[in-house]
C-alpha cells in the first residue's frame, strides 16, 4: 500500500450473476474510495447491491468488470488462491449471525483464525500479544473465552466474532449487519466497540446496515440503490 | 488447532461418531476373525500332526497338501516302507470326513502308539472293542461326552472308551478296521506315518522312499507342517480377499454416508472457515483427519472385538473352530479400514473443499 492512497479503491465496478438463463446485474458501475482508518457505513434497501459489494471487497467472489484494489492489490483477475490469501491476511469479517464455530470455545474460535493465517511451516500459535489482550478487555469478553457459543449471549457472541475478525490485524474490517440480530442495548454496545476499535487502533471499517442509527456511528455514509452509489 | 477442531467435531456428534467407529470396527473384526480362524485351524492341524511323533508322512498320489481326500493301499507298508533301512515303525490311518471341519480317523492303536508315547488320557483309556471311539477333550466338551457314553458318528453308534488331551492327530479316533469296513475302504489308508531310527537318517529315507514310491507324496514332518498356511488351502486366499474387499466396501459406504451428512450439516461452518481464509486443502485436511481418527478408533475397537469373538467361539460356544489372535494382521486390517474410510471421505471432502463460500454462508 502506498501512503496517502485509499485503502479501498473501486472504479466502475460491475457484477453480473447468471441465474438460469437470466442475467442479474447486482452492481452497475460502483465508484468508491475508502481512506485508511475510515469508518464507512453503507446503507440501502434490499437488492441494492450492498452484500455483493461486501462479498467482492472481501474477496469472496470476483467482480465481472471494473477495477478494485484493496491495500494496493488488484482484485480483478485475482485467482481463487489469491482471494483466499486476501481473506487470510487483509480482510476480517463480522456477520449478522455471528457465525462462530459451535464446537469450539470463544478462545478457540479466535485461535482458529490465527491458525488459518499462520504461514506454512511457521511454528504453532504462541500466546496472544498484550495489545490484543487489551482489545479483548475492551471487548469485555476476556472472562468468557472458555465458553462455547451456546453459553454466550448474542452480544457476547458478536464481540467474540469481532475479536476473531481483527486478531490477524486485517487492513479492513467488513461488518455485514453486525447488529441485525441484537437488541438495542447490545447493538449500541457493539457499535460503540466498533467505533472504539476504529478510533484507538485506526481500524478501517466498512459496515453494511439497514439501521440509520447504526449507520450514524460511521464517519461517512454511502447510500446504494439499484447497484449504484447514490 | 486443526486437531482440536477435528476432535471437537467428533465429540459434537457422539452418536454418529460412535456408529462410525463401531461400523469400521466390525469390518476390522470380520477380517481379523476370518484370518484368525484360518490360521487357528491350520495351526491346530499342524500341531496335531506334529503331536503324532512321526518323522515322515506319506500321502497318496494326486492328493492335496491340506485335505483328507485320497486313499492308497495299505499293503505298501509291509511291501515297501517297512523294508526300507532305518524305518522303525510305519502305520497307516484312514481319515473320513464327518462334516466340513471334522474328521473321523481310523488307526491301528498298538502300532500307532509306537510312534510316540501314545495318547495321554484324561478319562478312560484305549479301545476295548471294535465299536469304541476315543475323543479329545475339546470334542468331549463340545458334545458333552463322558467315558461309557454312546455317540453317533457317521451313522454308527460308538461307545466312548477314552478322552485324551488335545494335540494328538485327530479329535475323533476309532479302530482302523471298523472304519475301513464302514466306509467300504478295506485295506486302504489316507496317510502313512513313518518313524526313523535317527533324525540324521530322515533325509536319506525320504529320498529312497520317493524313488521307490514315485507318484506318492513323501514329506518330512517338519516340511509338511510348514505347509499349513492359507496359501496352500484351495480357495482360502481368494475367500479371504473377498471378505477383505467387502470390508473395504463397508468402510467406504459407512464413512461416505457419515461424512456426506457431516459436510451438509456443516455447510455454514465451512463457509465461515473459507471467509477466514481457509484454503480448500485446509478444509479437506480437516475432514480427512476426522476420517483417519474414526478409522484408527474403529481399528482399535476391531482388534479388541477379535478377542471377544475368540472368547465367544471358544468359551461360550465351545466350538471346535479355533480362532487365533493374529497381531501380524493388525496393521494390515487397520490399513484396509483407513484406506476404505479415506476413499469414502474423498468425495464429501472434495465437495466441502469446493463449496462456494457465499452459498455456504447463506446456508441455513
Amino acid at each position: 500500500m502506498i501512503d496517502g492512497q485509499p485503502i479501498i479503491s473501486i472504479r466502475g465496478l460491475r457484477k453480473t450473476y447468471h441465474v438460469g438463463e437470466v442475467d442479474v446485474h447486482a452492481l452497475r458501475g460502483v465508484d468508491l474510495d475508502v481512506e485508511p482508518g475510515e469508518f464507512v457505513s453503507v446503507v440501502g434497501p434490499s437488492g441494492s447491491g450492498k452484500s455483493t459489494l461486501f462479498h467482492i471487497v472481501g474477496g469472496l467472489t470476483p467482480p465481472t468488470s471494473g477495477t478494485i484494489s484493496i491495500g494496493g492489490r488488484d482484485l480483478l483477475g485475482m485467482s481463487e488462491a489469491g482471494r483466499t490469501e486476501l481473506r487470510k491476511t487483509s480482510v476480517g469479517f463480522v456477520f449478522q449471525k455471528y457465525n462462530l464455530l459451535p464446537t469450539l470455545t470463544a478462545r478457540d474460535n479466535i485461535e482458529i483464525a490465527r491458525d488459518i493465517a499462520r504461514k506454512k511451516g511457521a511454528k504453532k500459535n504462541g500466546p496472544l500479544d498484550t495489545e490484543f489482550v487489551e482489545v479483548l478487555k475492551l471487548l469485555g469478553i476476556e472472562s468468557r473465552l472458555d465458553h462455547k457459543p451456546r453459553a454466550l449471549s448474542g452480544g457476547e457472541q458478536q464481540r467474540v466474532a469481532i475479536a476473531r475478525a481483527i486478531v490477524n490485524r486485517p487492513a479492513i474490517l467488513l461488518a455485514d449487519e453486525p447488529t441485525g440480530n441484537l437488541d438495542t442495548e447490545n447493538s449500541n454496545a457493539v457499535l460503540a466497540l466498533l467505533r472504539d476499535l476504529n478510533q484507538r487502533l485506526g481500524q478501517t471499517i466498512l459496515m453494511i446496515t439497514h439501521n440509520p442509527e447504526a449507520a450514524s456511528y460511521g464517519h461517512r455514509l454511502v447510500r446504494m440503490r439499484d447497484g449504484h452509489i447514490e | 488447532m486443526t486437531n482440536k477442531l477435528v476432535f471437537e467435531n467428533l465429540k459434537h456428534r457422539p452418536v454418529r461418531t460412535l456408529l462410525g467407529v463401531v461400523a469400521i470396527s466390525i469390518q476390522v473384526t470380520m477380517v481379523l476373525a476370518l484370518v484368525g480362524l484360518s490360521e487357528g485351524m491350520l495351526n491346530d492341524q499342524a500341531s496335531r500332526a506334529r503331536g503324532v511323533g512321526a518323522d515322515i508322512l506319506i500321502r497318496p498320489p494326486g492328493s492335496a497338501i491340506i485335505a483328507s481326500g485320497g486313499q492308497m493301499l495299505a499293503k505298501i507298508i509291509p511291501a515297501v516302507i517297512e523294508k526300507q533301512p532305518h524305518v522303525t515303525v510305519a502305520t497307516g490311518v484312514l481319515i473320513f470326513a464327518t462334516d466340513l471341519f471334522n474328521y473321523t480317523t481310523g488307526l491301528d492303536l498298538p502300532i500307532f502308539d509306537q510312534l510316540n508315547r501314545g495318547f495321554s488320557f484324561i478319562q478312560g483309556g484305549p479301545f476295548q472293542g471294535p465299536d469304541d471311539v476315543m475323543v479329545d477333550e475339546l470334542y468331549a466338551s463340545q458334545h458333552k461326552l463322558h467315558v461309557g457314553d454312546q455317540t453317533n458318528i457317521n451313522n454308527h453308534w460308538w461307545r466312548v472308551s477314552g478322552i485324551y488331551e488335545s494335540g494328538m492327530l485327530a479329535r475323533v479316533v476309532v479302530p482302523l478296521a471298523t472304519l475301513q469296513n464302514l466306509t467300504a475302504n478295506s485295506d486302504k489308508v489316507s496317510t502313512i506315518y513313518v518313524k526313523v531310527d535317527n533324525s540324521a537318517n530322515i533325509a536319506g529315507v525320504i529320498a529312497d522312499l520317493s524313488e521307490k514310491l514315485k507318484t506318492y507324496k513323501v514329506y518330512s514332518m517338519e516340511d509338511y507342517t510348514s505347509l499349513f498356511s492359507p496359501a496352500n488351502v484351495p480357495m482360502l486366499t481368494e475367500f479371504i480377499w473377498v471378505v477383505v474387499s467387502l470390508g473395504v466396501l463397508v468402510g467406504f459406504l459407512v464413512v461416505f454416508l457419515s461424512m456426506y451428512t457431516a459436510v451438509l450439516e456443516r455447510t455454514r461452518e465451512i463457509g465461515v472457515l473459507k471467509a477466514l481464509g481457509a484454503s480448500p486443502g485446509y478444509i479437506l485436511n480437516i475432514l480427512l483427519r476426522e476420517t483417519v481418527l474414526l478409522a484408527i478408533a474403529g481399528s482399535i475397537l476391531g482388534i479388541l472385538l477379535s478377542y471377544v469373538t475368540r472368547f465367544v467361539i471358544h468359551d461360550l460356544m465351545h466350538s471346535l473352530l479355533i480362532q487365533a489372535i493374529v497381531p501380524q494382521w493388525w496393521l494390515a486390517a487397520a490399513g484396509i479400514a483407513i484406506a476404505g474410510a479415506l476413499l469414502g471421505a474423498l468425495y464429501p471432502g472434495l465437495k466441502a473443499a469446493r463449496q462456494d463460500a457465499i452459498e455456504a454462508l447463506a446456508y441455513d
